[in-house]
């Protein structure tokens, strides 16, 4: 193979394992916004908490002198989980619920607030400078000819695809088999007659803003990792990737979030390999503008109806 | 007291034990190359405990809390105002009394509070200007600050490569940011609401990353200096001219030269085009345009069986309020002298924004005070600046819970029936 189809199959490796991040923290908007109609604004701040969850974990049990990192990893998970979901309930009883009702602006000018007085916390609480780890899972597989491009993947690339891959498969037979999925598709589908079926709507509302934070958490582990560094600010970007993500896909979708993290994280590693890595950014954005314009029910989502 | 309430004290304080003890308890630092965990100080700890104790008993007895609260009548400063009638014949008299009292005032203070004014009439202009967009028109712009940095850029580029003058510049920066407006609105104005909060966050983004990178033209994160001050038809506020042939200010009245002359004269501009923007305000809101930005905020469905246009509407509101933003953007570019994508950063939309939550959406009264309010403030308590964004995050949160429609709600003028 030619040296430019091998650097640009790194670049799709490199979009992929990003891509499948974006999906992560897509599913959660997408969730909320299928069930209450509401873009859940304080969701980049939840990855970012739990991204600085994993790290505090990791560093606190090396501290101690814990050495295996699989165990070190997956009590990260389950605390950067339960924390973020936490958070995640909190921003929905705070910012959401005392509001249901009002008219639509007065819940989103609240949840701004509520990611702004998070992110001011976070930086209150750890201070505004990055924060570094070195890497942990290392190494690599690498293949191609040397002399003319060698692609590699690495473990951690590996780790995040096979994290993402398990968490999707569970999410999607926790939503089409389980009680709780199917009222959670339920109300989806209508939440005023779901609620007139018995069904407690407020549980259903507060346990998406859960899911979609404990996938937020993961993706901060995985992301975190990759990338090693965290800040308070990683979430505002982070956040607005995400929310591409899910619009690309079609907003209120699953399937569709996922597709659409993916196209993304692809299409930035593409631009990445061609313009400066700034601009990466810009395509994101610019991708967003478009598809409003030209399909905004998104790859997979339903054409909104207006009902008087 | 009953069981139930006590579980769910119990069950609050839990919450806040789980979100307060890892993010504040703990410290993540960077030791060499290592990452490193520091605990809280005992001191740091007092306050979680103190903070869980509150939500606890809070939860406890919510009841009695908010019976007390219910008591307290809540802000209205719009009801403090005389009644309409008298208000008729007192508004005119009150609004020139506001004028000359502006217009004297800075003759009679110091240099630093004539300059803290003038930094509160560009956030009052801001203010205005996004007051059409999210008061007026109900739609969510959180990338304002885009438009400013369009505004200020335009002036300090068209000054520095074609030496055009503040005032020619002025209209052209506000046409600049109107253009802007309309190009991005165009594609997003027809869709939901939240699209247009994202939209608009993310192009304000985006703005910030072209201004930092596009090094050749803008700058880049140095941003653009020797931006050339207004002029009083063709005089200069500096010591010497610096054109060839110009005449500075002082030279020309035969007095003494004070640094303060300059000081006082953007100040005199930011009135004159506050004055501006309000009185264009005022005129757009009882024209039928005016009209139909609240209409259709207020029922979209309504005002489209009406026949209103509503594409066309929302864009002309958001296009209106960019272009004041444009305004204060180049008037802002020409009071510092220097511009850098620093001054427009999203806390930057957001300080707009919490102005108009404050003030009251849609009333113009109130987002004046706002912004009077939000600017004055930080400067009295400066040691407490590092949680300034911290407290705007909150005060937005509970402005929303407790009080959505602002501290001096918007009044129309009506007819009410006497039972």
């Amino acid at each position: 193979m030619s040296e430019l189809s091998l650097y640009l199959l790194q670049q799709l490796i490199n979009g992929l394992t990003i891509g499948s991040t974006y999906a992560l923290i897509a599913i959660g908007y997408t969730m909320v916004y299928g069930i209450i109609g509401m873009i859940n604004f304080a969701h980049g701040e939840i990855y970012m908490i739990g991204s600085y969850v994993t790290f505090i974990v990791i560093a606190g049990l090396m501290g101690m002198g814990l050495v295996s990192l699989p165990v070190i990893l997956i009590i990260a998970l389950v605390v950067a989980v339960v924390i973020a979901s936490t958070y995640g309930w909190t921003v929905e009883r705070v910012a959401y619920r005392p509001l249901r009702g009002s008219n639509r602006l007065i819940p989103l000018i609240s949840a701004i607030g509520m990611s702004i007085f998070l992110q001011n916390f976070v930086v209150l609480s750890q201070g505004s400078r990055d924060v570094a780890l070195p890497p942990q899972v290392t190494g690599g597989w690498n293949f191609g000819d040397p002399s003319v491009f060698e692609v590699s993947i690495s473990y951690m690339q590996l780790l995040i695809w096979a994290a993402t891959l398990i968490t999707m498969i569970g999410l999607t037979l926790f939503i089409s088999r389980s009680r709780m999925g199917r009222a959670c598709r339920a109300c989806s589908e209508d939440l005023g007659m779901t609620n007139l079926l018995g069904i407690d709507t407020n549980r259903i509302i507060a346990l998406t803003f859960i899911i979609g934070a404990a996938l937020a958490a993961i993706a901060g582990l995985l992301l975190s990792l990759y990338y090693g560094v965290v800040n308070p600010f990683v979430g505002f970007i982070a956040g607005l990737k995400a929310f591409t993500a899910a619009v690309l896909g079609g907003i209120g979708s699953i399937p569709g979030a996922m597709l659409g993290g993916l196209i993304l994280g692809v299409t930035e590693a593409m631009t990445a390999a061609f313009f400066p890595s700034e601009y990466k950014d810009v395509v994101a954005f610019s991708l967003l503008v478009l598809i409003l314009l030209f399909r905004p029910s998104g790859l997979l989502g339903k054409p909104e109806v207006e009902k008087v | 007291m009953s069981n139930s309430k006590f579980y769910n004290a119990i069950f609050a304080a839990g919450i806040t034990l789980i979100l307060a003890c890892l993010m504040i308890g703990i410290k993540l630092d960077n030791e060499g190359a290592q990452l490193a965990v520091k605990g809280a100080t005992a001191e740091q700890w007092g306050w979680i405990g103190l903070g869980i104790a509150i939500v606890f008993f809070s939860q406890l007895f919510s009841s009695q809390i908010d019976a007390m609260f219910g008591k307290i009548p809540k802000p209205n400063l719009g009801a403090m105002l005389p009644e309409e009638r008298k208000m008729a014949t007192l508004k005119p008299w009150l609004i020139a009394a506001v004028v000359v009292i502006m217009l004297i005032w800075p003759f009679m203070v110091s240099r630093g509070s004539v300059d803290l004014a003038t930094l509160t009439l560009i956030y009052i202009m801001l203010g205005l200007g996004l007051n059409i967009v999210v008061g007026l028109a109900g739609l969510l712009d959180l990338g304002f600050v885009a438009f400013y940095a369009v505004g200020a850029y335009t002036y300090a580029l068209l000054s520095e490569y074609f030496g055009l003058s503040f005032w020619a510049c002025l209209p052209i920066s506000a046409g600049m940011a109107a253009l802007f407006g309309f190009i991005l609105g165009f594609p997003v104005l027809r869709l939901r609401g939240d699209y247009l909060a994202i939209v608009t966050l993310g192009f304000g983004e985006i703005i910030r990353i072209l201004l930092n990178n596009w090094s050749a033209v803008t700058g880049g994160p140095s941003g653009i200096s020797g931006i050339a001050k207004p002029t009083l038809f063709g005089l200069e506020f500096t010591r010497r001219a610096k054109e060839e042939g110009n005449v500075p200010f002082h030279e020309f009245l035969g007095i003494d030269y004070s640094s303060s002359y300059k000081v006082i004269f953007l100040y005199l501009i930011a009135v004159l085009l506050v004055l501006f923007v309000i009185y264009v305000i005022n005129r757009l809101m009882r024209m039928p345009i005016g009209r139909a930005w609240e209409a259709l905020r207020d029922d979209e469905i309504a005002c489209r069986s009406l026949g209103l246009n509503r594409t066309a509407i929302k864009l002309s509101a958001f296009t209106l309020g960019a272009s004041t933003a444009g305004f204060a953007g180049s008037f802002f570019a020409a009071r510092q002298g220097f511009i850098s994508p620093e001054s427009f950063i999203f806390i930057e939309s957001a300080i707009i924004l919490a102005i108009v939550v404050l003030g009251g959406m849609g009333s113009q009264v109130g987002v004046i005070l706002a912004a009077i309010v939000m600017t004055i403030l930080p400067e009295l308590a400066r040691e407490f600046s590092e949680y300034r964004m911290l407290l705007f995050g909150l005060l937005m949160v509970l402005m929303m819970r407790w009080r959505p429609e602002g501290l001096v709600p918007m009044k129309r003028p009506h007819l009410e029936l006497k039972q």
